[in-house]
């Protein structure tokens, strides 16, 4: 049976035929489906958001030393969290197959940056496959379990944006079970890594990697492609779509392993071909090999971007050089851009406006709250990487001088606060900070699609659990000052803030109001607020809160007096089909010219 | 089935049902014989931000994106949208725009204007262009929320493909319960353009 399936779903379905029996991952773009799609359709395989990928790795290492195939997914950054127990995974090997699941993201589209990990695989000395489209994901998170068992090693596939969020065709096949039995047996010199057994798992790594080149010679899904021989070009992942949408009569060699590569198969390869390039995206992963093999390449780096996501346009560029012709653009006027926004009663709004107004300085965090960093809210200062925030507020207060520390503050999303915030706290608790640390509770990871996580209640499946209780977290880590606000309640969240801040000791507030996107808040939304438009003075205040509901309207002749006389050059608009009636608008506007529907101020939705 | 691959962009505003649309049509052709891949980008913005999806389908496609110029129908469930994205479209190419707007932070705060008469410019340019009344249409039909297959119903007239296999993609992503507004938002979709199949 053949099905349209993204990247992200046809890697889950990959897992599912090859008879994983264990499945982890934290969410984080492009990599977040995955997961999703193995909790909903495949209930053969255990699934679990981690706390953090280092935690999915480690418990999928668990699993997979007994012998069951382990599944672990998580973003580019991800593998950074996750790379203390990677690079010695390298050295245990494994029993049950374990594929390492990596979605980079090319472009950043939602990243705080767009590292290449092929460079892993060399660093952890372990294979890397890269497919191409939906069918290859499948195909080739089969062959990483097959060859993690054959070679002892675990195996990371590499998606990208593209690939993940990206649908094609695939056939469907059926489960079957892995063929390694799952078994408790010891085997301390495989798997404690004491020096002494190390230094020769350290031996098995090396002379595993002697095996592997011979491996991928051979390898089918390094696959050769002769043409035209006037060209050829050496290729993998997504760039070999690319190549071929706009060359497709060149010579290839499509790499389906990036590393280690097949030093005999490319020296074949050169001998077929008058001239080779390399087009791949991001680093001169493959070119730099190429070149130190001694091969010259005449297109690489120095055709195409380094930076960025590759195009087809991008690459016939490259290669054309300069009898490239650009198409024509038939319009050039400069349009107004749409980027991302909060949501209109988005929780963190409220919050924001207040710290813009007292004037703090914000470290923050990644989450959708990261877009407070934006016009007009402007009241974000850092973001770097998961749990950063507190890390960077505890850091600053301990160097500025006394009036300074008192503007600090650190703010965190709850997910993000659990992947990577407990222990900077515990840091703030133990080393005397002072710092105040936010959390911003929507209860969802919400900007990836959702997710549950050790805070909701609720298990990936949706299943009741313990849930974390931030404050009584918060209590035992040290943290003295413990207080929760409702973020769409200005004077109540300023007030709070402004006590805290003020303390010689650290503080936690737990800003609470759930994500305005969770079916179960979508229930609550109030009726929409509206302008009066004999009152309303055209003062701005209320757009600049940047809520998408609320919209400016130039206004002449009469309408640009307002009732008591006071000349205006334009009113707020709310757009009542898209106001949830947070009411936070209602509590910035002085001159009462917010209406509140049927004449109640509710600030913002709890959830029943 | 000659080699020729038809690419179209879907653009729009988060929240629009862009991808649903987009998911719909890359299973309607997938169904009909047809290799087919489509492609978008989704993360950071889940409201309000600017969404586009390829979808390419034909005999053997490579790339799930479409080369910059070389879009063949450019479908817009939003007039600033259609715009922005006016530069990829082949000299020839198809315009289905639906004549909603959505204002932009930029505008909403007065600080640009919302391009004016933007269904005049298009049309200046393409002669195969189409505005679709897809909000009110979808209103007619009975839920707002059924304007994206208004759209479809619309841009179906395009393809040599049999109508009951969108009507049947269509349904299988919704409840039963919205089945009968939407059967009605496809058929006045479909009954707003009338011309020549695309793969002639």
């Amino acid at each position: 049976m053949k099905a349209v399936l993204t990247g992200n779903e046809a890697i889950a379905r990959g897992a599912y035929e090859a008879g994983v029996k264990f499945a982890a991952a934290y969410p984080g773009t492009p990599s977040s489906e995955i997961l999703d799609t193995i909790a909903r359709e495949y209930k053969e395989i255990y699934a679990e958001w981690s706390p953090n990928e280092k935690v999915a790795l480690e418990a999928a290492m668990g699993a997979c030393f007994v012998g069951a195939r382990a599944l672990v997914c998580m973003k580019h950054v991800g593998v950074n969290v996750a790379a203390d127990p990677l690079l010695t995974l390298s050295y245990t090997g494994v029993k049950g197959g374990l594929v390492l699941l990596t979605a980079d993201d090319p472009e950043l589209y939602s990243s705080q940056n767009e590292q290449d990990n092929r460079h892993y695989a060399r660093f952890a000395k372990i294979p890397m496959l890269e497919p191409s489209d939906s069918q290859e994901a499948k195909e080739f998170v089969k062959l990483g379990f097959a060859i993690s068992e054959q070679f002892d090693t675990p195996v990371m596939v590499r998606s990208v944006t593209r690939i993940s969020h990206s649908k094609t065709i695939v056939e469907l096949e059926e489960r079957k079970e892995g063929p390694v039995p799952i078994e408790i047996k010891k085997n301390p010199s495989k798997y404690v890594m004491l020096p002494v057994y190390g230094r020769k798992r350290h031996e098995a790594v090396e002379e595993r990697y002697l095996k592997l080149k011979e491996f991928v010679e051979a390898f089918p899904e390094n696959r050769t492609e002769i043409n035209d021989k006037k060209v050829g070009i050496i290729t993998s992942g997504i760039s070999y779509q690319y190549a071929k949408e706009v060359f497709p009569d060149y010579s290839y060699l499509k790499l389906g392993i990036c590393w280690p590569l097949p030093h005999k198969l490319i020296a074949r390869f050169f001998q077929h071909v008058e001239e080779v390039y390399v087009v791949e995206e991001l680093d001169p992963f493959i070119e730099e090999s190429v070149k130190a093999m001694g091969f010259s390449v005449s297109r690489g780096k120095d055709s195409f971007p380094i930076r960025g996501e590759l195009t087809p346009l991008l690459v016939e560029k490259g290669i054309l050089g300069e009898s490239f012709q650009p198409p024509k653009p038939i319009f050039t006027q400069e349009l107004p851009p749409r980027p991302p926004n909060l949501c209109p009663g988005c929780p963190h709004r409220g919050l924001f406006h207040v710290l813009k107004k007292g004037k703090f300085f914000v470290t923050g965090d990644i989450g959708c709250y990261t877009l407070a960093a934006l016009p007009p809210l402007n009241s974000l200062d850092t973001c770097v990487c998961m749990g950063a925030s507190i890390g960077h507020a505890h850091g600053i207060s301990k160097v500025v001088s006394e009036d300074d520390r008192k503007r600090v503050v650190g703010v965190i999303g709850d997910s993000t606060f659990l992947h990577g915030g407990v222990t900077p706290l515990m840091d703030i608790g133990y080393n005397k900070g002072t710092a105040t640390v936010i959390i911003l509770d929507n209860h969802a990871t919400a900007m990836t699609g959702f997710q549950e996580h050790p805070s909701t209640g609720f298990t990936i499946r949706g299943e009741p659990t313990h849930k974390v209780d931030f404050l009584e977290l918060g209590k035992v880590l040290g943290i003295k000052n413990l207080k929760k606000v409702n973020p769409w309640n200005i004077e109540e969240t300023e007030k709070v803030i402004a006590e805290e801040m003020e303390k010689d000791e650290p503080s936690l507030i737990v800003s609470e109001g759930p994500c305005v996107m969770l079916r179960e808040a979508i229930k609550e939304y109030h009726k929409p607020y509206s302008i009066d438009n004999d009152k309303c003075r055209g003062c701005r205040t209320c757009l600049n809160l940047g809520c998408p509901a609320i919209f400016w309207q130039p206004v002449s002749g009469d309408m640009a007096v307002t009732a008591e006389g006071k000349k205006r050059k334009g009113i707020a608009v709310i757009e009542k089909t898209l106001c949830p009636g947070c009411g936070l608008c209602y509590q910035v506007c002085k001159f009462d010219a917010i209406i509140p529907p049927e004449g109640e101020v509710k600030y913002g939705f709890e959830l029943t | 089935m000659d080699d020729t691959v038809t690419n179209i962009l879907l653009s729009g505003v988060g929240g629009q049902g862009i991808i649903l649309a987009s998911d719909i049509m890359g299973e309607v052709f997938l169904e009909s014989g047809f290799d087919v891949k489509k492609s978008e980008v989704h993360g950071m913005a889940q409201r309000g931000g600017s969404v586009t999806s390829h979808v390419r389908f034909g005999r053997k496609v490579y790339s799930p994106i479409i080369k910059q110029g070389e879009v063949d129908i450019l479908f817009s469930f939003e007039e600033l949208e259609g715009l922005r994205w006016l530069n990829y479209v082949k000299p020839d190419g198809v315009i289905v725009l639906n004549n909603h707007k959505i204002n932009p932070p930029a505008v909403n705060l007065g600080q640009m204007e919302y391009p004016r008469d933007i269904p005049g410019i298009i049309r200046k340019q393409f002669d195969k262009f189409y505005l679709v009344d897809g909000t009110r249409l979808a209103l007619e039909a009975g839920n707002i929320r059924a304007a994206n297959v208004v759209l479809l119903g619309a841009i179906s007239n395009l393809f040599e493909v049999e109508e009951g296999l969108w009507i049947e993609a269509i349904l299988r992503h919704l409840l039963p319960r919205l089945h009968e507004v939407n059967r009605n938002a496809f058929a006045l979709g479909k009954d707003q353009i009338k011309a020549h199949s695309f793969q002639s």
